[in-house]
């Protein structure tokens, strides 16, 4: 459905069908195929061609290119934008409640995040939890509704998280941050990192029990014998498709300890950690991760923030990608998600990766990461049209974003953005003078039916000194 | 002298006091029969009728038209230069549940929209049903938190509640009136606004289950679950599932009472299973949307409520024939707020159209009707409506979404909500355009007659636009 024409005016293009667009004479950075010096072709939403050249069809918008990259969309795979609820602090195992219940496709972070080059993102859950809720890939199509923004086809997640987060809503009273105990409360299970271990365990203990319920219920039901079905658990559904490998983990880990517990117990129950979050110990235990398959999902330099993070170094994502662990970069925040080129650059600088590779950490290696890579994260011929061009190397600290595709649509451009900037002011301003009128002319605090508080402000209400 | 006076004066006031109670009771006189002649007819249901009789008989409308001799035994109400519309039915109410005493009534705070952006859900005071504060956290859905299904409104009546008073004066005779302050805060009520007896008011027990989000529980480790949204979200999906295994777990045992095990018995499903209409808070467009798909995904018989951005939503409302009650209660920047705060434009544009909402609703063709949402007199209710007017809605529209469409949306427009042969007679008789501040000359509710007050001289509520302060005015004269 189309959104509020003042919020974007893209959006009133938004479902024409979108005319094909070639970049000519740009520095196209596949991330998998290497840089071709020539042109792209994004047609019906997918990546067309990309070649020396390539011929315009017919009603094609051309852009010159010239000194210009052309990179595929950045994907983040750790974000907490545009969730109206983060955390379902109150208990530690809250994997019945999910993100994609508390979607806001107008969180003005999402257009933020395409003006800096982000298309796709994995909205997670918060860390107060040693099992937290279900998470959701979303593409960033700004000005469509939440279903609409859906990564189609994009495996359902769950987050988990470790360490100082959850086992703090164990400590008593009052420690504030992701389900702080309330005071006197004497707080939840668990306090410590074996609690959060006895947490995890339980729960699949109980994920096992309630699939071998159903399982000898649809037996039952498959004889004939008359019997009463178990009454689904929204708690434990999700578990149960970890288990069978349906939906993927996303872990919240900083230590090496930790990690190997996780690890470990994930073993145990025969599942797979899709990612390990933050992991700024990664770089510890490189090859318990790599041998498991499991992702890593870093930040750049970023340290010593909490007790947990000390023994981070900015090595770190290089020291995994050396290991052959899948490695990425996220944000876990709407401003960093800003800047995500700018991360990747740093590995550059510490850790001496190749630019391709330092690019793939926020491209091709996180669509892996979500499985997604069969469709996005990195410019090859049938992927998705998601698509970003920069006025210089996007591993640059001076260059820019200025136009974003998704699907081949154009969702962001930066001189559009600045021409636009203007009007919406003015449309601002005329709205705060006709409500300013309104409250003059219903003799001050009398606009709406706010009658009991509005009286006490008014000018008269004020006493005279 | 002086002090004659003052042993006096008690008295006095005590008679007074006295007399004015005795007159309240008494302004109703019975359910007799009564011929409004030569009255101009607002049926709703049909055309206007510009000179005509409605007969009321036994609490019914006996009939109605512009051909009709009053019989014998009728008491004649001579409606020359009168208007009658069908009585107001505030679509989403309070009314009835508080125990308020006959003093100046506050306004009830807080409110029902749902969304963080909303103030916490506050219950009103001296309300019946209270918020459910367990002593222990709840730990899961299967504790049950925050959860009164199994109340009805109909239960908790109070006939003395002053709310009653005050919004048949202004013309409002029916109620759907609902408790809020739990999640699950327990099934509505239609009721008439007169009635001696609780019992006597109520007129269909249980027309829905209410739910509200938001606010209310804090998150962390200590509130006990739901402590978010998304908390509450999946709570109320758990519930509905349990309620669906609760009735087949039921069935499947009264089949087979032998060699099976026992299902418990659990109030709070029966609660819910009681009425497949839920309410569900959608305030802002983006509420709108996820309340529908949620209403979709569960199989629910919705009735949205709040609905101040729905003008962005109603094609989705048409297609899917979602109805959405409309606050009355227009958001308002908050009177103590930071005078230098940079508003987003969004924000601002929700305030400017929120009274568009109806309007747009209206020429959609998507159900609706208005509720109070904690606006407590009929004068600003009416104001707030002539808000909805100016910014397009037709009169014979609003006065529809405050009559008709309540009694359809609720399932009781087959003895509610329009001038028509043998429904209710809940009538309301106006010299005037009952938007434009006329005065209301009778209402009838259940064929009983009453005969508003008249409003004090330049006192009370102020007279219209409000330009005058009272206290605030003395205070500064006192000076």
């Amino acid at each position: 459905m189309k959104r509020l024409a003042l919020l974007t005016f893209i959006s009133t293009v938004a479902f024409a069908a979108d005319a094909p667009v070639l970049i000519q004479n740009a520095t196209i950075l596949t991330i998998t195929n290497g840089t071709v010096k020539g042109s792209i072709l994004l047609q019906d939403g997918k990546i067309a061609a990309i070649g020396d050249k390539v011929m315009a069809p017919a009603g094609a918008v051309v852009i010159d290119g010239a000194g210009k990259y052309v990179m595929p969309g950045i994907i983040d795979c750790h974000s907490h934008i545009m969730a109206e609820a983060i955390n379902e602090g109150s208990v530690s195992v809250s994997s019945m409640v999910g993100i994609p219940d508390v979607l806001n496709p107008e969180d003005i972070a999402i257009y933020r995040a395409l003006a800096g080059g982000v298309t796709s993102a994995n909205i997670l859950h918060g860390s107060a939890n040693s099992i937290g809720g279900k998470t959701i890939v979303m593409k960033m199509r700004w000005g469509k509704d939440a279903e609409e923004m859906k990564f189609e086809g994009a495996m359902p997640g769950i987050k988990f998280a470790l360490g100082e987060n959850p086992k703090r809503a164990g400590q008593a009273a009052g420690r504030g941050g992701g389900g702080g105990a309330a005071p006197g409360t004497g707080g939840r299970y668990p306090a410590t990192r074996m609690g959060v271990e006895d947490v995890i365990r339980e729960a699949f203990n109980d994920a096992v029990a309630y699939k071998a319920n159903w399982d000898l219920y649809n037996a039952k039901a498959a004889k004939g014998d008359v019997a009463i079905p178990p009454a689904r658990d929204l708690k434990l559904e999700p578990l149960v498709e970890v288990l069978e490998g349906k939906r993927l983990v996303h872990a919240h880990c900083y230590r090496q300890d930790e990690i190997l517990m996780l690890l470990h117990v994930a073993d145990d129950y025969h599942f797979k950690i899709r990612t390990l979050q933050h992991v700024l110990e990664g770089y510890k235990v490189a090859k318990e991760i790599q041998e498991r398959g499991t992702g890593a999902s870093t930040f750049s330099d970023w340290w010593a923030y909490k007790i947990e993070a000390n023994d981070a170094i900015p090595y770190n994502a290089a020291i995994l990608v050396r290991k052959g662990v899948l490695t990425s970069l996220n944000s876990d925040d709407a401003e960093l998600m800003r800047h995500l080129d700018k991360e990747a650059a740093k590995t550059v600088k510490y850790g001496g990766l190749t630019e391709t590779e330092a690019l793939s950490l926020i491209t091709i290696n996180p669509a892996k990461q979500l499985m997604i890579d069969k469709k996005v994260g990195s410019l090859e011929v049938g992927k998705d049209a998601d698509v970003l061009l920069y006025d210089g190397h996007p591993l640059s600290n001076f260059s820019k974003v200025t136009k974003v595709w998704i699907d081949g649509h154009e969702y962001f451009d930066l001189d559009k953005d600045v021409e636009g900037r203007p009007a919406k002011e003015s449309e601002k301003k005329a709205l705060i003078t006709k409500a300013a009128a309104e409250q003059r002319a219903n003799g001050g605090g009398r606009g709406g039916m706010n009658n009991a508080t509005g009286l006490a402000t008014t000018p008269q209400g004020v006493p005279q000194q | 002298m002086k002090r004659k006076l003052s042993s006096i004066l008690p008295i006095c006031l005590a008679i007074a006091a006295l007399a004015i109670a005795a007159a309240s009771h008494l302004s109703a006189e019975g359910p007799g029969v009564y011929a409004l002649r030569d009255a101009r007819i607002v049926r709703v249901s049909g055309p206007v009728i510009e000179h005509g009789t409605i007969l009321v008989r036994d609490g019914l409308i006996e009939a109605v038209g512009d051909n009709i001799t009053p019989p014998a035994d009728a008491w004649v109400v001579d409606c020359k230069g009168l208007t009658v519309y069908p009585g107001l039915v505030d679509a989403l109410s309070n009314w009835g549940l508080t125990n308020t005493p006959a003093t100046t009534a506050a306004p009830a705070a807080g409110g029902r929209g749902g969304g963080r952006a909303q103030a916490a859900i506050v219950a009103t005071p001296n309300a019946t049903a209270t918020v459910v504060i367990t002593s222990t956290p709840a730990r899961g859905p299967e504790d049950r938190p925050s959860n009164v299904a199994y109340n009805k409104a109909a239960d908790q009546l109070f006939p003395t509640d002053r709310n009653i008073e005050s919004a048949r004066n202004g013309g409002y005779t029916a109620a759907v009136t609902f408790a809020t302050g739990n999640i699950f805060a327990g099934q509505g009520s239609v009721i008439s606004l007169a009635g001696e007896r609780a019992g006597d008011m109520v007129i269909v027990p249980s027309v829905g289950q209410m739910i509200t989000l938001g606010g209310g529980r804090g998150g962390g480790g200590g509130g006990g679950y739901p402590g978010s949204l998304m908390g509450s979200i999946a709570y109320i999906r758990q519930i509905y599932l349990d309620a669906d295994h609760y009735k087949l777990a039921k069935s499947i045992y009264e089949k087979h009472p032998q060699g099976l095990p026992r299902p418990a018995y659990d109030r709070t499903l029966e609660g819910v299973i009681a009425t497949d209409r839920v309410l569900l808070p959608a305030e802002r467009s983006v509420e709108i949307e996820r309340m529908i798909a949620f209403a979709k995904e569960m199989k629910m018989n919705a009735v949205l409520y709040g609905g101040h951005e729905a003008w962005r939503d109603t094609d989705l409302l048409k297609k899917t024939n979602t109805p959405i009650l409309v606050s009355l209660k227009y958001p308002v920047k908050a009177a103590d707020s930071d005078p230098a705060l940079d508003e987003p434009l969004r924000t601002l544009e929700l305030r400017e159209k929120a009274p568009t909402a109806a309007g747009a609703l209206a020429k959609a063709g998507v159900k609706f009707a208005f509720y109070s949402d904690g606006v407590s007199t009929p004068r600003d209710l009416m104001r707030a409506v002539k808000k909805a007017i100016d910014a397009g809605l037709s009169p014979a529209d609003a006065i529809r979404a405050l009559t008709l469409s309540p009694a359809e949306i609720f399932g009781v427009d087959n003895r509610l909500g329009s001038i028509d042969k043998g429904k209710i007679a809940d009538l309301v008789v106006v010299d005037g355009d009952i938007f434009a501040g006329a005065k209301v000359k009778y209402v009838f509710v259940d064929g009983n007659k009453f005969e508003p007050p008249d409003e004090p001289a330049g006192g009370g509520r102020g007279g219209r636009g409000g330009a005058t302060i009272p206290g605030l005015n003395q205070g500064g004269s006192a000076q």
